[in-house]
């Protein structure tokens, strides 16, 4: 314990803080998290190692030329825990994750790989589970699983079942879904309510309770993104909203596009559930992962079009006008508070931590 | 839970602003004392909102924010150790100590873990009796209870495996302290409702009648801050200094009894070191010599670890309201919540963070960068 100050005699000038952590020597859970570190990796390790004019586009799917056929291709892994929680199972993000980042460039899935990496012990009957979860959701999704692979690991070096699938499906002509399209007076349109996925995972992973379950929104997406073709295929840009939630896939668009990007906070359908378990943590919804949401901009012209399309799918019903991109402050996220004040949205580094108090 | 909707109700918010601005009439400087008031304010634009005569200023109560960097230093040490399993409240990890955080430890394979409770690292110590478990016991009079508790059980249970990591810290000392700097511009005090409490509002008519500033017991939700500042003007403005608790609905004039008998119990007073300000006499809380077995400081023989802070940010007068956050030389462009000099830029309730997340679009065009949210 330092000495005792009067602290009158005290110039705060000379009072300091320690340097900043300038890097990290060493992988940390933020570079997974869909943030900014994880950004940072793909950005300085892996993209710089592969190289590809296709990579550097830095989509959720590639979309790809292939004798003359347009298809998107895209690969994901799945570490979720527990296995199995309130409205899903590693099983079924597997499929709708790839499924879903698929659709966000307008393509339907065809097929699916599915590499499963069990952990020496898990139990068969749980390993027998996830893969009946698996099955029913590529049926519901209209995904074939063609090909996969099995590894195991030793007691230890796992947890359980970690999953990777990866997915190719056709992208139909004319569409051409992608950040780079967003110009100013495009509309922002959300398909439901937000956050739920990520309460729902903390709900069971972290043992609190919220006073009600809340069931994660899982689902794939391609049929709400085909009844929002059908409408107009002129979408400019369709984003599925993970990891990082809202905020990080905003952020992901406004960079790209070199637009604005402003949502009215009032706007943004936060269920009550997520809101009081966000109050009670210290979170902030719109970082909190979905897993059956999409988010899109659509020239104003079209919006009213696509938002009833979306509301009468099943997975569009509270689909809701958030916002639109603007010539202003290019590349940034601004959200208009409901007291009628502004704040930034800005890309999360890693995931979120509880705060303190 | 209808608190949320009813407390940010834009039509009530705009009836208490239009109160505020007929209020006013001269340049006020009120010191919200919490950090997560702070947080309220700058993510609902609350400040943007009031009448320019009425000054914010952000004041200590960030409790990662005022963890002095030595206990950092202590805190990646006993982590570091082998069979120890050290157990935190989540925005603490990424606070850098020197040189790395408690995020590093884990990615080294130190055993650190996220907790929502200090409850929650004693059941981990009861399921782990051949481990070491370690709670990081940080915070001011709102977090010292339940840690207080976790200490009682784990004596009562024989829990021998299980210690507190403590650098808890108290309110009143600070605002004395802030009040006998030769800088202080403070006139009005928002107080932390939820110290209140637990704590009562019986330590603060001493304050307000010595340093003559009205103390207003504050919550959290937007209307309740905007209460807050405009009970706080009507007494600036009527030459008023009392004590007045706008928070009825969570704060009794007594506090929560139990709550201090614990504490009364487990802890004893002592001189903390606060993080960018310094050492305030009386201001803290240690382990009482009842449970000293506790004290992880002891148990991992770390109460030599002395780190001095070299001389790079401002944080200590922004702690003190001297300084705004943007007023720094280093904010935006050195500092930021990616690379960020002082606690007070790396916790998502220092006054830095908030600034830098919610209002850099108004006051720098650095480019892009990730926010503290992680």
């Amino acid at each position: 314990m330092p000495e005792t100050t009067q602290l009158t005699a005290v110039d705060p000038t000379a009072w300091t803080c320690p340097v900043a952590l300038r890097d990290h020597p060493r992988v940390v859970m933020g570079h997974g998290g869909g943030g900014a570190l994880s950004a940072e990796l793909v950005q300085h390790v892996f993209a710089p190692a592969f190289g590809g004019e296709t990579l550097s586009q830095l989509g959720d799917s590639a979309a790809l030329s292939l004798g003359g056929v347009r298809m998107a291709f895209s690969t994901d892994s799945y570490v979720v825990r527990p296995l199995f929680f309130p409205g899903g199972s590693i099983g079924d993000l597997a499929v709708n994750g790839t499924v879903n980042d698929l659709a966000m460039s307008g393509a339907r899935a065809a097929y699916l790989s599915c590499g499963f990496i069990l952990e020496e012990g898990v139990e068969m009957s749980v390993v027998a589970r996830v893969a009946e979860t698996l099955g029913a959701a590529a049926r519901r999704a209209g995904v074939e699983v063609v090909t996969g692979d099995t590894k195991v690991v030793e007691s230890g070096h796992g947890d359980g079942v970690f999953i990777n699938t990866a997915g190719i499906g056709l992208i139909p002509s004319g569409v051409d879904i992608r950040a780079q399209r967003v110009v100013p007076g495009d509309v922002v349109i959300v398909s439901g309510d937000i956050g739920v996925h990520g309460v729902a995972i903390m709900s069971v992973r972290e043992g609190l309770e919220f006073g009600v379950e809340i069931e994660s929104d899982c689902a794939a997406l391609g049929g709400l993104v085909d009844a929002m073709l059908a409408v107009t295929q002129d979408l400019h840009v369709l984003r599925d909203p993970t990891r990082g939630g809202l905020g990080a896939a905003l952020n992901e668009i406004a960079v790209a596009s070199g637009a604005g990007v402003v949502i009215q906070e009032g706007d943004v359908p936060v269920p009550p559930a997520v809101a009081n378990a966000c109050a009670i943590l210290g979170l902030d919804p719109l970082y909190v992962a979905n897993e059956g949401k999409l988010v899109a901009f659509v020239p104003r012209e079209h919006a009213d079009a696509v938002l009833g399309a979306m509301r009468a799918h099943p997975l569009g019903v509270n689909a809701r006008v958030i916002g639109e991109a603007v010539e202003e402050h290019p590349g940034m996220v601004v959200a208009r508070t409901g007291l009628g004040g502004t704040r930034v949205v800005d890309l999360p580094i890693g995931e979120q931590l509880p705060r303190i108090c | 839970m209808k608190y949320l909707d009813e407390f940010q109700d834009p039509d009530l918010a705009r009836r208490l602003l239009d109160d505020i601005h007929s209020v006013v009439t001269r340049p006020w400087a009120l010191m919200e004392v919490c950090g997560g008031q702070t947080h309220t304010i700058i993510r609902h634009g609350i400040d943007q909102l009031l009448p320019d005569h009425v000054e914010l200023i952000h004041g200590p109560g960030c409790p990662v924010c005022v963890t002095p960097l030595e206990v950092i230093d202590k805190a990646l040490e006993i982590a570091s150790r082998p069979g120890v399993i050290f157990c935190s409240f989540g925005d603490m990890l990424r606070v850098p100590g020197t040189g790395r955080d408690l995020f590093q430890v884990r990615g080294e394979g130190g055993d650190v873990r996220v907790v929502y409770s200090p409850l929650d690292a004693l059941h981990i110590a009861q399921q782990n009796p051949d481990r070491e478990v370690v709670f990081f016991g940080i915070g001011f009079e709102t977090t010292a209870p339940p840690n207080a508790m976790t200490v009682y059980q784990a004596r009562k249970l024989g829990i021998k495996n299980f210690s507190l990591l403590v650098s808890h810290v108290r309110v009143p000392p600070a605002i004395k302290a802030i009040m006998e700097s030769p800088h202080c511009r403070v006139q009005g005090f928002l107080a932390a409702g939820h110290v209140c409490s637990v704590m009562g509002v019986g330590e603060y008519p001493e304050l307000a009648d010595r340093y003559r500033v009205p103390i207003v017991v504050t919550g959290f939700e937007p209307l309740d801050i905007l209460e807050g500042v405009r009970r706080t003007v009507l007494q600036l403005e009527r030459g008023e200094h009392t004590v007045d608790n706008a928070y009825p609905r969570a704060v009794r004039p007594e506090g929560n009894p139990a709550a201090q008998a614990m504490l009364a119990d487990v802890f004893e007073g002592t001189d903390r070191a606060w993080r960018g300000i310094g050492v305030i006499p009386d201001s803290g809380w240690r382990l009482s010599s009842r449970y000293r077995d506790f004290d992880a400081e002891h148990r991992f023989s770390v109460g030599d670890i002395d780190t001095r802070e070299p001389a790079e940010c401002r944080s200590g007068e922004v702690l003190q309201g001297l300084l705004k956050p943007n007023e720094c030389a280093a904010f935006g462009t050195t500092c930021t919540p990616r690379n960020p000099l002082g606690a007070t830029m790396v916790s998502s309730e220092g006054a830095c963070a908030a600034y830098y997340l919610y209002r850099r679009l108004d006051i720098t065009t650095a480019p892009l960068e990730a926010s503290p949210v992680a």
